[in-house]
């Protein structure tokens, strides 16, 4: 068996190449093929993180305009702008494409871009798989658009209560729709948290040990967890309601022993994890853009990840605080209160570090650095009212009230979104290798944090003064037209801020700054190589011997020689100490991953009509798989 | 940026085993989250056990033989699967398509008791919520037990053509290991489903 | 800065007098309970603007400090990070500090509110898509009844409710007595409350119930005792006969025109039980789950086209002459 073990030595290796030749060669070997297929088959994880961080914000895009229907429709008493059963639907439409096509996907896409780069490897563990994702997230979004176009859109919430969701009280198929969307997205969302895990586990550069990954990699990996545990739950419940729904099980059927109750222990068990799912990352980003703008690296390096990993942990222990009020035992609700505040703390000592680090670091007031700014105004704020609705008494009252919108908008939009936006001007140059527009950034944070101030924070009042979620109009007499109002007039000017970054990317694609490879000279590794990086990311992978590897040893990278240069490889290393001990390939672009996608959707949506889908749509998803898996008897699979 | 080479991997392999290679890893993610899944099928299972004063709610108890001798199946099948590994490591092609064979033939096999599992739950998906939660949980595992049997015979194929190369043994080390664990998730589903209504 | 802190407090003290008002206010506390959870809130919001004013003054003193200049990114002073550190550390005890005393505040108010007091008045409300049936339930049979969206209870008295779903889950909130609670399918829940003024309290729907969430709203009457039991007693009485030949005439079209299938009029044929007890309907300040004043006009309206007031509602479209409808909201008129 020996001929199977030797390495062929007539390989060509990187060592006595020099930096162009070097350089053509492995764009030859990793570059995505052009042509239409040459597109569709890519595994370039730069060029599916582009493709999803793009497909997200057109959802939010379409989300926000939701958003901005339905305050016109509550800007005043019984106005008649959408009808109930429009507005039912356009709400669950904005929840669940702010989550499930947003929210968690921007924060992967990102990942799927960024992580590889910070970690100072070639490509992302299992490209394959993140093709497939992608087209699975895209697949699953266009799926429930489209159903919202043909007026089947979810008209149930977000969070799919039983029995409203059951058949008996949903008989169209707007819920099937749903828990199939929810089937799509947390596939795409399981795969790229098994590509993070072992990215970071595997493929760090060489020397980068456990306490010199970057914080905005240490809260992926703790997302990327959270995923992992919670998204299975979300699973079961959407599968189950569809098969009640589909075949006549009775999970929910209170009459044949079902219970209402166990759909929203299956929901919450997932559903509050997801709000860190979105909200982890985000401190992640805010973490790398303070160091940056503040010139200095972090304080308390170790609290802030030791925070992370407390954080993801206790997300699991609070789902009850959601159900407060549907007469659990009075003692185990408090002690949900008790671990939903305490919460609080891993959140706060993060804030505590940023805060310690803006007061001894010399400021760069850049856009990013205002986003982050606007985000500790915000994010505390809804981390405040968050300790309240923990309450169980205070809950009871704000519970399903504008007092919950409004926390829970401070805390995404505020805690998420605003250091989402700062990062997209962060890390634009290197995404295009063009800076996005200064001064119509700071016109668009004012004009977002103005207007997200004006347009949520009297919701909370309106919450106090008894007005309650989902509702698509009020009666006059109520006294709520006034903030209404307010809110809708500040939504309009906060809408109007994503307008404005729309316009900025757009202006700044083509006549933006040159960037460079570090233009706000920052510590990380995707900051070592060219804006846009090469295919194949470095050159040469890194040696990693300090925590801000760009600070600690300006204009010098040391690096490691001897990989292939007539295959994709990546380099494995330890888990702890990052210690290379293999060069694995990497897989070739492929259009099974396409394929595999196309008949997982037909399975998917065939099966909201007939459960026989489950039958004829296995065969095709399972020859895709094979063809995917078969190697091709290239070199790359051989070896 | 400049350069400077530190370090140099020429004498490194090009693949491994078990936790020096990528798809070990993505198995044990894969785990993880399946894992999850029936942990939280389980509780869904023990909740509805619970919140119902009679269990089963309106039919007898599942017939004892076939869940157990699937469960002696799946016990035995360490063995040779352990062998297929065992041999996969030491980069033995006729010990692994030796191997590989049987354990497909086991696969197959423990398909086909599962078949009778399913005859003999004595109850419905659609009869009421504990005959709904029994064949989510037995279908659950069932796609588990399908999807790597698929798997293994596929493996098996390609060990009879030119793509036998070094990195298919480490796959196959893989698929022994994940072979395990649908092993592993089988044993307290069989507790649950055969022995918590006779309680 | 000192702008800043004057605009939020000012901010703070408008929210707080703006949500004191309205008759669906969590401010506008009304019973033991309520007056509970308003303490609550307050001391949370108090600490909240505390912490929240706390961070963004180091916020803005951290960044507007003189900073040392010059400095490489990585040339950091020992003592700052080690003091630094302790803060940190110190602030975190603190927030644990604070969030467990917020907690244990919680759980006492959260037992006072849930005190059961013995003896209460028992209503059963059972949540309908889209409104509420109340049931009052005595000792005999006899002195029990049905009416629905308006609940009356005494003043001084412990009420308990006990909540049922007939469809879907819906939510029992009257802000000005005490917090809400679900009515859940296939469950019983119940909530306690003692109303301490005599008064007109607006409660809604909480839980998102289907196409006319919006439209679930009802009342409770809050009545000195003798006035309570006054209502009682006529509560408990059949409907009263229609004294003349239009009202007759509109006895007989309810029936006829099917309306008594779903609704019930006691004393009558009609026995219906799908939509809300009509027996003494014109003793009611509203109709259609507190969506319309209870008036001629919208008693017509409502009749006509009760998709065209609430879209989506389970009661159809009745096609009746216009000498039908009068009829009609004539006899209903007289169940006083």
């Amino acid at each position: 068996m020996s001929e199977l073990v030797s390495t062929p030595d007539r390989e060509l290796r990187d060592n006595d190449l020099d930096h162009s030749e070097l350089s053509a060669r492995l764009i030859g070997l990793w570059h995505t093929p052009s042509g239409w297929l040459g597109r569709l088959a890519t595994v370039d994880h730069k060029v599916v993180g582009k493709r999803y961080i793009l497909t997200a914000f057109a959802f939010l895009a379409l989300g926000g305009i939701l958003a901005v229907l339905m305050r016109l429709q509550l800007s005043g008493a019984e106005r008649k702008l959408l009808s109930p059963d429009l507005y039912n639907q356009v709400f669950t439409m904005h929840g669940s494409t702010m989550m499930f096509l947003f929210a968690v996907p921007v924060m992967k896409a990102f990942a799927v871009y960024f992580v590889p780069l910070m970690v100072g490897t070639r490509n992302i563990a299992f490209p394959r798989l993140n093709a497939f994702s992608y087209w699975i997230f895209l697949f699953g979004g266009c799926f429930l658009w489209g159903s919202f176009l043909f007026n089947a859109g979810p008209d149930i919430g977000w969070f799919a209560y039983v029995p409203l969701s059951s058949l008996q009280f949903n008989p169209s198929k707007r819920a099937d729709v749903w828990a199939q969307m929810i089937t799509f997205t947390e596939v795409a969302a399981l795969a790229v948290a098994v590509e993070i895990v072992v990215t970071v586990f595997k493929q760090r550069a060489v020397g980068m040990t456990l306490d010199r990954i970057p914080i905005y990699v240490w809260a992926m990996l703790v997302t990327a967890f959270l995923v992992l545990f919670a998204m299975p739950s979300v699973m079961i419940a959407s599968t189950t309601l569809i098969l009640d729904r589909l075949v006549n099980t009775h999970f929910y059927d209170t009459a044949s022993g079902g219970n209402v109750l166990l759909w929203q222990h299956l929901f919450w068990f997932f559903g509050h994890p997801e709000v860190y799912i979105i909200f982890i990352p985000a401190t992640g980003m805010v973490s790398m853009l303070v160091a940056t703008f503040a010139r200095r690296p972090v304080v308390g390096y170790t609290v802030i990840v030791l925070s992370l990993i407390a954080t993801g942990f206790l997300s699991f222990g609070l789902w009850v605080h959601h159900m407060f009020a549907t007469g659990l035992p009075q003692l185990g609700a408090s002690m949900f209160t008790a671990s939903s505040m305490l919460i609080a703390v891993p959140s706060g000592l993060q804030i505590f570090c940023w805060l310690a680090t803006l007061w001894d670091g010399r400021p760069v007031y850049r856009t990013p650095l205002l986003f982050v700014l606007g985000f500790i105004a915000i994010f505390v704020l809804g981390g405040l009212s968050g300790v309240m609705v923990a309450s169980v008494p205070i809950d009871m009252q704000v519970h399903d009230t504008y007092f919950v919108v409004a926390h829970f908008h401070y805390v995404l939009i505020g805690g998420a979104v605003f250091p989402l936006i700062g990062a997209l001007y962060y890390w634009f140059p290197k995404i295009t290798g063009r800076m996005l527009s200064e001064r119509l950034g700071r016109w668009n944070f004012w004009l977002a944090f103005i207007g997200f101030n004006i347009g949520f924070f009297p919701m909370h009042i309106l919450g106090l003064m008894g007005m309650p979620r989902r509702v698509y109009t009020y009666t006059p007499e109520m006294g709520w037209d006034h903030l209404n109002l307010l809110s809708s007039t500040g939504g309009v000017v906060f809408a109007t801020s994503f307008v404005l970054l729309i316009f900025n990317v757009i202006h700044s694609l083509r006549r933006g700054e040159l960037a460079g490879d570090n233009p706000w000279d920052a510590s990380t590794l995707e900051w070592a190589t060219s804006s846009p990086p090469p295919p194949y990311n470095f050159s040469r992978i890194p040696v990693v011997t300090h925590r801000d590897p760009l600070w600690a040893d300006a204009g010098n990278l040391p690096v490691v020689a001897g990989l292939s240069v007539e295959r994709r490889e990546v380099l494995l290393s330890s888990v702890a100490d990052a210690e290379p001990h293999t060069r694995e390939s990497s897989p070739e672009p492929s259009i099974w991953p396409l394929l595999t996608a196309i008949a997982t959707t037909i399975f998917f949506i065939g099966s909201i009509f007939t459960p026989w889908a489950v039958v004829w749509g296995t065969p095709p998803i399972a020859a895709a798989l094979i063809g995917w898996f078969w190697p091709s008897g290239t070199k790359e699979d051989e070896e | 940026m400049r350069q400077t080479i530190v370090r140099s991997v020429n004498d490194l392999p090009t693949y491994g085993f078990g936790s020096q290679s990528g798809p070990w890893w993505g198995a044990m993610a894969f785990i993880a989250l399946e894992g999850m899944g029936f942990a939280v099928a389980i509780a869904a299972y023990l909740y509805l056990y619970a919140v119902n004063p009679k269990w089963p709610i309106s039919s007898a108890p599942p017939d004892l033989w076939p869940g157990t001798l699937e469960t002696a199946i799946f016990l035995l099948s360490v063995i040779p699967n352990e062998l297929t590994n065992r041999v996969a490591h030491r980069l033995d092609l006729r010990g692994v398509r030796i191997g590989l064979i049987v354990m497909s033939v086991i696969g197959v096999g423990l398909l086909v008791v599962r078949g009778f599992s399913f005859a003999h739950l004595n109850t419905r998906w659609d009869l009421d919520a504990y005959g709904s939660v029994v064949w989510f949980v037995l279908g659950l595992h069932t796609t588990h037990l399908a999807t790597d049997v698929v798997d293994t015979i596929v493996l098996t194929i390609l060990m009879f053509t030119r793509h036998a190369t070094a990195r298919r043994f480490s796959d196959v080390t893989d698929n022994a290991f994940y072979w395990n664990f649908v092993v592993i998730a089988w044993l307290p589903l069989y507790l649950l489903l055969d022995w918590i209504p006779r309680l | 800065m000192t702008s800043w802190l004057r605009l939020s407090l000012a901010i703070a003290g408008a929210c707080v007098l703006a949500s004191c008002t309205g008759w669906q206010s969590s401010f506008n506390a009304q019973a033991p309970q309520a007056d509970e959870i308003r303490r609550l809130l307050l001391i949370f919001i108090a600490v909240s603007a505390v912490v929240w004013i706390g961070v963004m003054v180091v916020l803005f003193f951290g960044m507007l400090r003189r900073k040392r200049q010059n400095q490489q990114p990585l040339d950091l002073h020992e003592g700052f990070e080690r003091r630094a550190g302790s803060v940190v550390l110190i602030a975190g005890l603190l927030t644990t500090v604070t969030v467990l005393a917020l907690s244990f505040v919680s759980y006492g108010a959260q037992r006072t509110v849930f005190a059961n007091e013995a003896d209460p008045v028992t209503i059963k409300v059972t949540g309908h898509q889209w409104w509420w049936e109340v049931q009052y339930q005595a000792d005999s049979p006899h002195l029990s009844f049905t009416t629905a969206n308006e609940i009356r209870v005494p003043v001084g008295k412990p009420v308990t409710v006990e909540l049922e779903s007939a469809d879907v889950i819906h939510s029992f909130w009257v802000p000005s007595l005490t917090g809400k609670m679900d009515l859940i399918t296939g469950q019983r829940n119940s909530l306690q409350f003692t109303a301490r003024t005599a008064g007109i309290y607006r409660g809604q729907c909480a839980e998102f119930c289907g196409i006319q969430h919006a439209h679930m709203a009802f009342t409770v009457r809050a009545l000195p005792p003798d006035e309570y039991s006054r209502w009682r007693h006529h509560q408990n009485q059949g409907a009263a006969s229609p004294g003349d030949p239009l009202g007759i005439r509109g006895e007989q079209l309810f029936r006829g025109r099917g309306c008594g299938l779903c609704h019930t009029i006691r004393g009558t044929l009609a026995g219906g039980q799908f939509g809300p007890d009509l027996t003494h309907v014109a003793s009611r300040d509203t109709i259609a789950a507190g969506t319309l004043p209870k008036t001629s006009g919208n008693l017509a309206a409502w009749i006509s086209d009760p998709q065209h007031i609430k879209p989506g509602n389970l009661m159809p479209k009745m096609a009746l002459q216009s000498d039908e409808m009068i009829a009609i909201v004539h006899y209903l008129e007289q169940l006083q």
